[in-house]
């Protein structure tokens, strides 16, 4: 092939080019090229016509010109002219300037493709070549359109020139690239499949990449490739290195293609038929076997194409993780890279072993490796592989090694890079929690977190000590006394003082008996370091101190003291001005009672995914650790907190290993545990607020952010919320998100139960969608307004509601509403109101069904709507005498439920009270001639009739257990209060 | 205040360096070649903010000056300065081009010492440096103290501009009046806008200390004398103001020779001026602009492959003045594959590299008109975008100011020497060129 730069170099051009390269300043440049410009039109222009050589220059010259930046709108009709010219290097210079220059769009468009077609169709394999590489090059949609249907024919064609059909299948791939709709090899894909088995490596090569690109999308299509790709894999592995002449590079046989091959056996599970496995199982051991050989030369590319082929058929194993003996092999020649002098050899090794760790076959062996990670962690000089370093000790972690883990990792982070600090804080934070078997071991540890790398100690990580410190009984005591101990320090961090501030105010009073933290001590220690704090740590502070008066009432006038002073009643702040106030008027006009509520302990923390682990992902995206070695993460933690002890953890072990059902499972649970939280947090923070009326809504405003910040869903959690709810009903058709309404959540019952003794609050939430309600009742008539929030950006299409009454519901209970808004906007809440009206008394409750839906997934909710029979109460006032006439009146045995039941809340006489009334009822004092017990007089007001109801509560405080006797004029309605009441204490 | 002063020659070589201030760092030499000198496209603002430093460059030939700062300067007088710099080197070593800055390096850094201090620009009046930075380094020795100290009083005195005994045989003078007329013409006739810049500039040979006083016909002035004469003469004044005998200046600037105060409470320019050559005043006009020239163009576009031109000028002054050095500029379409041109008086050729015809005539004179026309065959080309049809430009050269000033009278009188102003011969000459002077087509 005639080269361009030799011979009959065009001496124009080189003048023109060293021209331009002499001008000594861009004017100079732009003139020049002016010059030419016009030269070149008037050649053109010229009536008599040019040779294929003059043209051949001018072109080079415009292209010359367009490459140097300058816009060149002519010349295109010569560049296709060229094209058809029979000479190599004319066409050459045509096909390079339409590469380069025309758009898609331009009207010369159909001349190109034309001359493409000519050239297709001879017989000379340069022309074809060429040809193919410019509409490779090109790749519009177009040129798409034009050739996708003849390249296949060139590609499986008998007496197609090998080297025309590497062009082929290389340009056949990028046309499917970009236009992947127009690609169709129908017929054409078993003989595209056979050239796997071509005579020629270099087709084979190329043939691999379009196979791997095109089985990616229909890997049925393409599954006989497996055994061919097996067969092949299997001659190169056991060629000697000189059978392969053109194609042994550095002693390596074809290194590409095997990695190519290996890497398309990775589109593919194992092999079923067990010939063809135990070949390629074979073929792996070769591979193993042949990194094990002495190098067969010292050349660094020899080593490094040896080495691409092993890690790829390392991946290959991971990826198949069936094959113990191989994973172990593959663990332990990994284990040799991990000291190797290549920093690149010690990067790959880490990143392969993250993953053989996730696998339960090779999860020991990497286990045997720790030391050398550990080491690796600490003298690596290339950060990013320390990284990788931690992310294995990460992975590698489990129960028996996390002391020894944790511990070198809190060790590390104090010479830690500070790009990866706060990963590294996040994983020391889940592997504390998730291998914790003694919680104070996890306290010390956390701590030490904040003290080591207080800054990069993100929110998530501190809400999360607290929550399981409130959460665990035995570890309070301990944990009050280690961050007395740790805010001892001169300068400590202010995330301490918040965890300190929060874990004192609560417990301070467990630790109270040590005259070395006597709560004055506490209180000064606290107050010292509020002045060195920012805004939400005082705020912090100051809700420890209202504690602090509740829990010690010795302190009080010191707390009032503080708060008392200029700096708190008047600071410049809004929000610690208001805490200030309310807090100090609190404390001075309630009863020690209402503080004493106002101010409880605050209850357990319902269970659910950490949030650090969330925090993590989201850090990491899609990373180097695998996410269903993550979902396994996150099932052992919630088991272990729990205290669901060791089997059901194991169990979750062994599944997560096999990847797909397993998932289901999991997001089963934890979807659940999400409504759980959410509803839970909803109905904890009305409760404050109804109860402690204004001087509290302070402190609640605290519960409340801080609930908040806790209860933030967790994305994977939620993501499997509304899956859940379908996938727990047995049937198959509501499963599949059919036009049934979805049963109602199994939550729903324990949702109903919340709204008994209130009328406002978050009936619902996940990720989506938040419902929240707000109801009043007078006498049989009731009205509740529903708020349904998009919590997303994106609308909710197709938004529907509808209420319906199941059974006997229907002759008893009328409910009214108007249809809401189709479209629901991201962020927007739309109103619905319903009126109730109550015909006679009723047991069950109406189910509310939503529907809408959102991002293409239709989303199907189907809730009980918290309509009791108790919302129609009228209280009545009463005598004593009164009441123990009625009571007496009503003595027949049907007219009587009573219920003795255990406590499961706290037994406060405060809280009590407050969820009577709540119930409808007036609550009478003074009757029962035991002061301890509740007596409750009220009518149920349906159309059809009135029903009187008493009610007694007997609270047994040593006990803990409640006796409630309800006696009303009607049997059905004694037995449904009694449930619903038993439920709430 | 200025940080820094750089000269470059045009492959961005560094000439000279001489940097006034700390905050100026050794990179900002390179932040300016690699911004501004070699940019990929051409760089049109003459300020470049760089990283938060301020780039004023003036380009001469193939010589770029740039003064550096990091503070809030006036970029007026940072200009003003880097003007001055380049009158200073032109009148120590003629034109300023590479070599001629390589063979003077040494004496450019002293006169950088001398005119900026800390980046403040001090005198930079050439007559007054002369007399202490001298070509000839040994004339030092000879200068006795007592030359010494006449130096230093002159430069830091009250008069610093001149020095004492000065003396002439014979005592001349010339003014210039040198202006640059710039036009934008719409294809009717229209004009669309016009403004005229003018300079005075003076060359004075006048022993001792001569005080001198300068009279044009500004409008102010006549108006005033007129209306202190109508009130004596009263009738004889209404026929001098029929013909275009006064000017309206819309603003003006002297060298710092001339007395402000006096010109602010009589509007009388009156000054002491240097020895040899200086600018006395710079002035601006847009009303009543005589345009020496008319452009009348004719484009037809005949198919898309051919394009017909004529252009026809004429000259609108005096029959018995002549213009010189006139060129005319007439685009052509990015797409011409060749041009014909018929012209009936001076040369026109085509040039590519410039797209355009340039059509010159090497003199001409007033109230004639002349005309070209071209033919321009055109490469269809397959870009849809019409030609953008840049206007005509023109350059000339006539022997008249074409805002319409007139020196009235330029009096010097030198109380302590024996010459009055009878003796001074004074020479005076208008020159009117060529700014922006265009025509739509």
């Amino acid at each position: 092939m005639p080269a361009v730069s030799k011979g009959d170099g065009m001496r124009g051009l080189a003048v023109f080019i060293s021209d331009i390269r002499n001008c000594k300043s861009k004017e100079a440049e732009i003139k020049r090229i002016n010059k030419e410009l016009a030269n070149i039109r008037s050649k053109f222009k010229g009536d008599k016509a040019l040779d294929g050589y003059s043209k051949k220059k001018y072109v080079c010259k415009l292209l010359f010109i367009f490459l140097l930046g300058h816009d060149i709108d002519f010349g295109h009709m010569e560049a296709v002219n060229l094209l058809s010219s029979n000479k190599y290097t004319e066409k050459q210079i045509g096909y390079l300037f339409i590469s380069v220059l025309v758009n898609s769009n331009s009207e010369l468009i159909r001349l190109i493709n034309n001359a493409i077609k000519n050239d297709l169709a001879s017989r000379n394999p340069t022309f074809m070549c060429l040809a193919l590489h410019c509409i490779a090059n090109v790749g519009s949609r177009e040129m798409a359109e034009a050739f996708a249907g003849e390249i296949p024919r060139i590609l499986v064609a008998g007496d197609t020139m090998d080297s025309v059909k590497q062009s082929a299948a290389l340009c056949l791939l990028r046309l499917y690239k970009t236009s992947p709709d127009l690609v169709h090899m129908g017929e054409w894909t078993s003989r595209v499949v056979h050239l796997l088995n071509d005579q020629h490596m270099g087709v084979v090569t190329a043939a691999i990449s379009l196979i791997t690109c095109l089985s990616q999308k229909n890997p049925e299509e393409f599954k006989t490739c497996i055994s061919l790709a097996v067969s092949r894999l299997s001659r190169i592995v056991s060629s000697a290195s000189t059978d392969l002449q053109d194609y042994t590079y550095y002693f390596v046989p074809a290194p590409w293609l095997s990695v190519k091959l290996l890497r398309l056996l990775q589109c593919y599970p194992p092999p079923e038929d067990g010939a063809v496995k135990g070949r390629l199982v074979e073929c792996l051991e070769t591979i193993l076997n042949k990194a094990q050989e002495p190098p067969k030369s010292k050349k660094v590319q020899h080593s490094n194409a040896k080495n691409a082929i092993l890690f790829e058929a390392i991946s290959l194993i991971i990826h198949y993780d069936s094959e113990p003996n191989l994973l172990v092999r593959a663990c332990n020649q990994l284990g040799q890279f991990l000291q190797h002098r290549e920093t690149n050899l010690r990067y790959l090794a880490l990143e392969s072993m993250c993953t053989l760790a996730s696998s339960e076959f090779s999860h020991e062996a990497v286990k045997t490796h720790i030391e050398t990670v550990i080491n690796a962690l600490k003298t690596e000089r290339d950060v990013s592989v320390r990284q990788r370093a931690a992310d294995l000790l990460y992975a590698m972690c489990d129960r028996s090694n996390a002391k020894q883990i944790v511990a070198e990792m809190l060790s590390y982070l104090e010479t830690a890079d500070y790009s990866i600090r706060e990963e590294i804080v996040l994983k020391v934070a889940i592997l504390a929690e998730k291998y914790a078997v003694d919680y104070s071991w996890y306290v010390d540890t956390i701590l030490n977190l904040i003290r080591i790398a207080g800054d990069y100690v993100s929110e998530e990580v501190w809400y999360r000590v607290i929550q399981i410190v409130i959460n665990r009984d035995d570890v309070q005591g301990y944990a009050a006394k280690t961050v007395f101990e740790a805010l001892q320090a001169p300068a400590c961090h202010e995330n301490m003082v918040k965890v300190g501030g929060y874990i004192l105010g609560e417990f301070g009073n467990l630790i109270a008996g040590d005259p070395r933290s006597s709560p004055l001590v506490q209180f000064n220690l606290l107050h010292s370091k509020f002045h060195l704090c920012s805004v939400p740590t005082r705020a912090l502070l100051l809700s420890a101190y209202i504690k602090f008066i509740n829990l010690f009432p010795e302190t009080k006038s010191t707390i009032q003291e503080v708060l008392r002073s200029d700096s708190q009643i008047r600071n410049s702040d809004v929000e610690l001005q208001q805490r200030a106030v309310e807090y100090l008027k609190l404390s001075s006009i309630a009863s020690t009672d209402v503080l004493a509520t106002v101010l409880e302990e605050m209850p357990p923390f319902p269970e659910r995914e950490s949030s650090i682990l969330a925090k993590l992902k989201k850090k990491k995206g899609p990373g180097a650790v695998s996410v269903s070695e993550l979902e396994d993460g996150k099932k052992e933690a919630g088991s272990e907190i729990n205290g669901g002890g060791g089997a059901e953890s194991a169990a979750a072990a062994s599944n997560a290993s096999t990847p797909s059902p397993s998932a289901d499972l999991l997001g089963l649970r934890s979807g659940a545990a999400g409504i759980g939280s959410a509803t839970g947090a909803g109905s904890l923070l009305v409760d404050v607020f109804s109860e402690s009326g204004t001087a509290a809504t302070a402190s609640s405003g605290t519960d409340e952010n801080f609930l908040r910040d806790l209860d933030l869903p967790t994305e994977s959690s939620d993501s499997l919320l509304v899956d859940s709810a379908l996938a727990s009903d047995s049937t198959p058709s509501s499963a599949l998100g059919s036009e049934d309404p979805a049963p109602a959540l199994p939550e729903s019952d324990e949702l109903l139960h919340k709204f008994v003794c209130k009328n406002n609050g978050v009936l619902f939430e996940n990720h989506l969608l938040q419902i929240g309600i707000k109801s009043e009742y007078r006498q049989n008539l009731g009205r509740m307004y529903l708020f349904f929030g998009n919590k997303t950006s994106m609308q909710f299409i197709g938004f529907s509601t509808t209420v319906t009454c199941p059974g006997e519901l229907q002759s008893q209970l009328n409910i009214q509403t108007k249809p809401v808004e189709p479209l629901v906007e991201g962020g927007a809440q739309v109103q619905q109101v319903l009126n109730i009206e109550c015909l006679s008394d009723f047991t069950e409750a109406p189910l509310l069904n939503i529907r809408f839906r959102y991002g293409g997934t239709l989303q199907n909710i189907t809730l009980k709507l918290p309509i009791t029979i108790n919302k129609f109460f009228q209280p009545t006032e009463m005598a004593s005498q009164d009441f123990f006439q009625r009571w007496k009146q009503l003595s027949q045995p049907q007219q009587e439920a009573q219920k003795i039941f255990k406590a499961t809340h706290p037994m406060d006489s405060e809280v009590l009270k407050g969820k009577l009334l709540g119930l409808g009822t007036a609550l009478l004092e003074n009757v029962d001639p035991n002061p301890e017990n509740f007596v409750c007089a009220g009518v149920i007001q349906t159309k059809a009739l009135q029903v009187g109801c008493l009610l007694r509560l007997e609270p047994n405080a040593q006990a803990q257990m409640y006796r409630l006797t309800l006696r009303s004029s009607k049997e059905s309605v004694s037995k449904r209060l009694c449930e619903l009441v038993a439920e709430q204490f | 205040m200025i940080g820094g002063l750089f000269i470059y020659n045009h492959k961005g070589e560094v000439l000279i360096s001489r940097v006034y201030r700390d905050d100026i760092g050794r990179n900002a030499v390179d932040a300016f070649r690699v911004n501004v000198i070699h940019a990929r496209q051409q760089v049109r603002s003459p300020v470049t903010n760089i990283a938060r430093t301020s780039f004023f460059h003036v380009k001469r030939s193939n010589i770029w000056l740039a003064a550096v700062t990091k503070q809030n300067v006036n970029a007026a007088m940072v200009f003003e300065f880097l003007y001055k710099m380049c009158d200073v080197m032109t009148a120590y070593f003629g034109k300023i081009s590479e070599e001629n800055i390589k063979n003077n390096f040494v004496l450019i850094y002293e006169l950088l010492d001398e005119i900026l201090d800390f980046g403040y620009p001090q005198n930079s009046e050439t007559g007054a440096l002369k007399t202490f930075i001298t070509q000839q380094g040994i004339k030092s020795q000879l200068q006795t103290k007592e030359e010494q100290s006449q130096i230093t009083s002159q430069v830091t005195g009250q008069i610093g501009w001149r020095r004492e005994g000065i003396k002439y045989r014979r005592n001349e003078l010339f003014l210039d009046v040198l202006e640059s007329v710039n036009l934008l013409m719409s294809p009717q006739g229209q004009v669309l806008s016009a403004h005229v810049s003018g300079r005075v500039v003076m060359k004075s040979y006048l022993s001792g200390m001569p005080e001198c006083k300068f009279g044009m016909n500004d409008k102010i002035v006549i108006d005033k004398q007129g209306k202190g004469t109508a009130d004596e003469t009263g009738k004889s004044d209404l026929g001098g103001s029929s013909g275009k005998q006064s000017i309206a200046i819309d603003d003006c600037t002297f060298h710092q020779c001339v007395r402000l105060s006096k010109f602010d409470s009589e509007r009388s320019i009156s000054f002491i001026p240097p020895d040899g050559e200086f600018e006395l005043m710079r002035y601006r006009t847009t009303k009543d602009i005589i345009l020496p020239f008319r452009v009348i163009p004719l484009v037809r576009e005949v198919g898309r492959t051919k394009l017909e031109v004529k252009v026809v000028i004429k000259s609108n002054f005096k029959p018995s003045l002549l213009a010189q050095k006139i060129e005319v500029r007439i685009p052509t379409p990015l797409n011409t594959s060749g041009v014909q041109v018929i012209c009936m008086k001076g040369k026109a050729k085509y040039k590519a590299s410039e797209n355009a015809i340039v059509w010159k005539i090497k003199r001409m004179a007033g109230m004639k008109e002349s005309q070209i026309s071209a033919e321009i065959e055109l490469l269809p080309t397959n870009d849809k975008k019409k030609w953008a049809r840049p206007p005509i430009s023109m350059n000339f050269e006539v022997p008249f100011a074409p805002s319409g000033l007139k020196v009235r009278y330029l009096k010097v009188f030198e109380p302590k020497l024996n010459y009055s102003d009878h003796d001074v011969i004074k020479w005076v000459r208008y020159i009117g060129r060529s700014g922006i002077y265009e025509t739509r087509c």
